[in-house]
């Protein structure tokens, strides 16, 4: 934790609010988020209970399994669940932009100019916690592989047609959550923290009522914001033992599960067994109402603890609305909506879906794309809000001051003289600085470098020469060299990340890595290790 | 194992012939490989084996057998040192240094007249050896593949940048010290947690999971660390590839010229002088991360080490303990740069440019060199919490193997409460690699052994580790009142 956070936080234990740790919102939101609460059952890890999802926040739609050991059922749900959220994704599908481009030619080597398909806007899921994404990856793998109807081997438990594919986009997008900066499914949990701090750890940051009981008085509440409220949300509880915030998912409050669910599933099962019973005699009638009945009451039961959830996450975003969008969001959400049409053009393509496991290239290359994604969210969060740039200030990685002196100076050592400017910068900052050490110029019009040539530090005073940036004449250009009296950033880390270097092929896969990947291990597998 | 050597027994055999043989063995499986032998030989090496020998005469040999040669080092550091030394210790190779086009080679690597820099790897290949990174290797295309390549600290080296540079080698000699950092990155990478080919593993646990036919040799003899803290590092770090020290009791000696002035600073410099070892422990409190009496402490050490003019003695002979043979270690950067002006107010010298100078920095940049006397503020040193990062085997290691003849501990006390009540609690991923020690079947019973493999327990485990040598340097106490 930096040292800026650290101070937030303990600003909040004293103001019982929660502080801001940015001046800008560093995620993309976007118009038409679904945001999706899911709930997996107890019994068993990454079973699904219910899932409650939508793009309006007045009309919810609740999909849930009324006997989460019945895999028929859980089928059921998965279907319910594709034909609900299938849609929404494959919406951002159809419009596109051009984007031209060019591609090597395999045999020829040549440049060839391309045009390729960009969706112009991407789906953007939002789920309470990480968690949530986590439980998303489950059932995604759990999905993927399953057989249909369609298949030439259906198998003996063909699962419906659509939920091989709803597997596939989960996968799909959980991975892609995985990536820093990326903003297809995001945990609002996580958003929440990155743009304010509360005065609790960030374990009790991860339930997201606690979290939010540092922004707004939580229902129920009459007291102000901060700890007290956040210890009512995890901890108070009705006449009946019933917790008046049930926690976001997708883990339920046991005594939920023993007092409620566990009762009205039971009756469910009963009212089943009675319809089998009942059935061709005169009291089916009844007893298929009595089945509607316990499944109408535990559809109540469920809504009543994914309400507050759903709520509380449509309040997250009305919260990170107020804030503006940092500039250099757009620029990462087009790397999702690449993301997302490349996903599009495999399942048109009708590639099988992603494997079990990577191999080694693969693997490398998804961990190379999050370490470049990394570097490239940190400096585009640094550029964009004084309040990060002021985190790698104050770790000596950046330096802010007024120019005090600016004396031009020349490069004559080849066969033009090229402008190398001297300026002294005097700062309050104290900056790992080291004569001979480079620099870049933050908010420079054109990317700026600077070498250290001087440092006093007693004085707080830097002298730099500046290497590039100034156009090709003898003079620099105008207004490429910073004047007298100027407030200007240098930081000691690139401004753009370095190109990862380039992996073999798969099939290129070398010794020391067992060789390429065996067929057998790309096989969509339909049985686990475990299974 | 090729080596036959008795490693249990170390009074009988003669240090200097069991590292003899254990290098020709290596020697022998890397320039002259049995018909069907793996294509990869791996020498595990503790600290001070003399690793560095061994890869000038492994790129002797093969040069002397008529081969070319690839050497990936991990930073540019250390190619610029391992030039450096294979240009003077082997005047007869010609060597390429290759290099990115915006970092020039230090300048004692281009010194040689053997020695030919370029950015090119084109302009290099008449050179019988050439050096570079692996991060600069990785670009390299359109070159006939070496048949020979040694890969110097493969221990440090990540198993993606392996993948990407393997391409251009058909056999290699992997060089390492499996105590040291391992390599790290900034990302979650728990989706690969427990696969062979994790891409942030090491390159050496990738290569050995895919290549079980290789058997790891080992440098059986330290010769930089002292008789004093070769067996604690190696039961505490090496638990199944033990060593020794290449020197005996008595060998090394370390007197100070000035009597001690009554400070405890001063009594923990003859204790070390005397045993090789000292903790210098300040009274146990919470403090931020730049301890401001802990860091004076250190400097004040050092200051007095230079002060006392202390002498060491060694196989090596006599010589005065100067301010370029002191180091300082610290966990953190901003540790390193608070002692370093501290060193400077004190009129200690600290630039490097400016003469013999003493040397301040983290664990992960001392990995690799050796001073006569270490002074370590200790990772966990008036911390409220042990993190898996201040528990990391790896970093005390470091720390505490950097030294020919005594290493100063400066700490908070209560560090042995705070491990007791920060017990490691990483999660356990199935089928992350495990190495059981020797001896362990024996002393936890057979069937556990098979339990402890499917959960990837890890050895050492730095929590057991770090408690290891805390009892140690307890016998060597020096309290601040």
């Amino acid at each position: 934790m930096s040292l800026l956070t650290t101070l937030a936080r303990l600003q909040a234990v004293r103001s019982g609010h929660a502080e801001p740790l940015a001046t800008v919102r560093h995620r993309h939101l976007g118009e038409r988020p679904l945001v999706l609460v899911p709930l997996a059952t107890a019994v068993e890890d990454g079973a699904p209970l219910a899932v409650l999802l939508g793009t309006d926040r007045t009309a919810p739609a609740l999909h849930f399994v009324p006997q989460p050991l019945n895999r028929e059922r859980r089928f059921e749900f998965l279907a319910a669940l594709a034909d609900e959220l299938l849609p929404y994704l494959e919406s951002f599908g159809t419009e596109v932009e051009l984007v031209s481009g060019s591609e090597l030619d395999p045999q020829t080597g040549e440049k060839l100019p391309i045009t390729r398909e960009l969706c112009a806007d991407a789906p953007q899921l939002i789920v309470p916690n990480s968690g949530g994404v986590r439980h998303l990856a489950l059932l995604g793998r759990a999905t993927r592989f399953r057989r249909t109807a369609e298949d030439p081997d259906p198998g003996p438990y063909p699962a419906p047609p659509r939920v091989p594919l709803l597997g596939r986009w989960l996968t799909h997008l959980t991975e892609r959550a995985q990536v820093p900066g990326s903003s297809l499914l995001l945990p609002m949990t996580g958003l929440l923290a990155r743009h304010w701090a509360t005065g609790q750890s960030h374990l009790e940051d991860q339930q997201l009522g606690a979290q939010l009981a540092w922004h707004a008085p939580p229902a129920g509440w009459t007291g102000p914001t901060g700890a007290a409220a956040a210890e009512f949300v995890e901890t108070a509880r009705d006449e009946h033992g019933q917790l008046h915030h049930p926690p976001a998912g997708p883990a339920t409050d046991p005594r939920f599960d023993e007092k409620r669910l566990a009762p009205a599933i039971a009756r469910y099962d009963a009212a089943l067994t009675a319809l089998r019973h009942a059935e061709g005699t005169a009291a089916a009638a009844a007893a298929q109402q009595a089945l509607q009945r316990s499944v109408a009451a535990l559809r109540e039961r469920l809504l009543g603890v994914l309400l507050p959830t759903w709520h509380d996450v449509w309040q997250g975003l009305d919260l990170l609305r107020t804030l503006p969008p940092a500039p250099h969001v757009a620029e990462r959400w087009e790397s999702d909506r690449w993301s997302y049409t490349g996903h599009r053009d495999r399942v048109a393509a009708g590639e099988p879906p992603q494997p079990r496991l990577d191999d080694a290239v693969t693997a490398a290359r998804k961990l190379a794309l999050r370490e470049r994604e990394q570097v490239r969210l940190e400096v585009g969060e640094a550029l964009d809000d004084p309040l990060a740039m002021a985190e790698r200030r104050l770790a000596g990685e950046a330096f802010s001051g007024l120019v005090t002196e600016v004396v031009a100076a020349q490069d004559t050592s080849g066969k033009t003289a090229k402008p190398r400017p001297l300026l002294t910068v005097h700062t309050a900052d104290r900056p790992h600085a080291e004569p001979g050490r480079e620099v870049h110029r933050a908010g420079a019009p054109k990317s700026q470098k600077a070498e250290i040539t001087a440092v006093d530090a007693a004085a707080g005073l830097l002298t730099l020469r500046l290497l590039n940036g100034m156009g090709r004449g003898k003079e620099p250009e105008p207004g490429s060299v910073p004047a007298v009296g100027d407030r200007v950033t240098f930081t000691l880390f690139e401004l753009t990340p370095r190109q990862s270097a380039p992996l073999p092929e798969p099939d290129d896969t070398p010794w020391t890595h067992g060789g390429p990947p065996a067929a057998a291990q790309n096989s969509t597998a339909t049985s686990e290790e475990w299974a | 194992m090729t080596s036959t050597v008795s490693l249990l027994d170390p009074t009988t055999t003669d240090p200097g012939a069991a590292a003899d043989a254990a290098v020709a063995a290596i020697l022998d499986a890397t320039v002259r490989p049995a018909p069907g032998a793996p294509r990869g030989v791996v020498v595990d090496s503790p600290p001070g084996a003399g690793k560095s020998t061994l890869v000038v005469k492994a790129a002797q040999e093969l040069v002397g057998a008529g081969e070319r040669l690839m050497i990936v080092a991990q930073t540019n550091g250390q190619v610029d040192d391992l030039v450096d030394r294979l240009a003077s210790k082997a005047p007869e190779l010609t060597i390429g240094r290759l290099h990115s086009a915006d970092a020039r080679p230090a300048a004692e690597a281009l010194r040689h007249p053997n020695v030919l820099a370029g950015a090119k790897v084109g302009e290099l290949l008449g050179q019988s050896v050439v050096v570079s990174t692996a991060a600069k290797w990785q670009w390299v295309k359109e070159v006939e593949p070496w048949r020979h390549a040694i890969v110097d600290e493969a221990y440090q080296m990540r198993s993606d940048a392996l993948l990407a540079v393997a391409r251009l080698f058909e056999r290699a000699l992997f060089v390492g010290d499996p105590g040291q950092l391992d390599p790290f990155t900034v990302v979650g990478t728990e989706q690969w947690s427990g696969q062979s080919y994790d891409p942030s593993n090491s390159a050496v646990v990738t290569l050995l999971a895919h290549n079980p036919a290789i058997v790891p040799h080992r440098l059986p003899v330290s010769w930089r660390l002292p008789a004093s803290a070769a067996p604690l590092i190696s039961a505490a770090f090496y638990p199944y590839t033990p060593f020794r020290s290449g020197t005996g009791p008595g060998d090394r000696l370390l007197f100070p010229t000035l009597a001690p002035d009554g400070t405890p600073v001063d009594a923990a410099i003859d204790e070390a002088a005397e045993s090789g070892w000292a903790l210098l422990e300040l009274p146990a409190r919470h403090t931020v991360r730049t301890d401001p009496q802990a860091v004076a402490t250190v400097a004040e050490t050092v200051r007095r080490l230079l002060e006392r003019r202390l002498v060491a003695r060694s196989e090596q002979g006599r010589a005065p303990l100067t301010a370029d043979r002191i180091a300082v270690g610290t966990a953190h950067r901003d540790q390193a740069a608070a002692v370093r002006a501290a060193l400077a107010a004190a009129g200690v010298p600290v630039d490097g440019a400016a003469g013999p100078a003493v040397t301040v920095d983290t664990a992960n940049r001392l990995q690799g060199r050796e001073y006569d006397v270490t002074v370590v503020l200790h990772p966990l040193s008036g911390r409220p919490d042990a993190t898996a990062f201040h528990l990391e085997t790896g970093r005390l290691c470091v720390l505490a193997s950097r030294h020919r003849h005594a290493c100063i501990v400066v700490a908070r006390g209560g560090i042995a409460e705070l491990l007791d009540d920060h017990p490691a609690t990483d999660p356990v991923q199935l089928g992350a690699a495990v190495r059981i020690p020797p001896g362990w079947p024996e002393e936890v019973g057979t069937r556990l052994i098979p339990l402890l493999e499917r959960v990837g327990a890890q050895f050492p485990d730095g929590w057991e580790a770090n408690h290891r040598v805390l009892q140690e340097l307890a016998e060597h106490r020096v309290r601040f009142r």
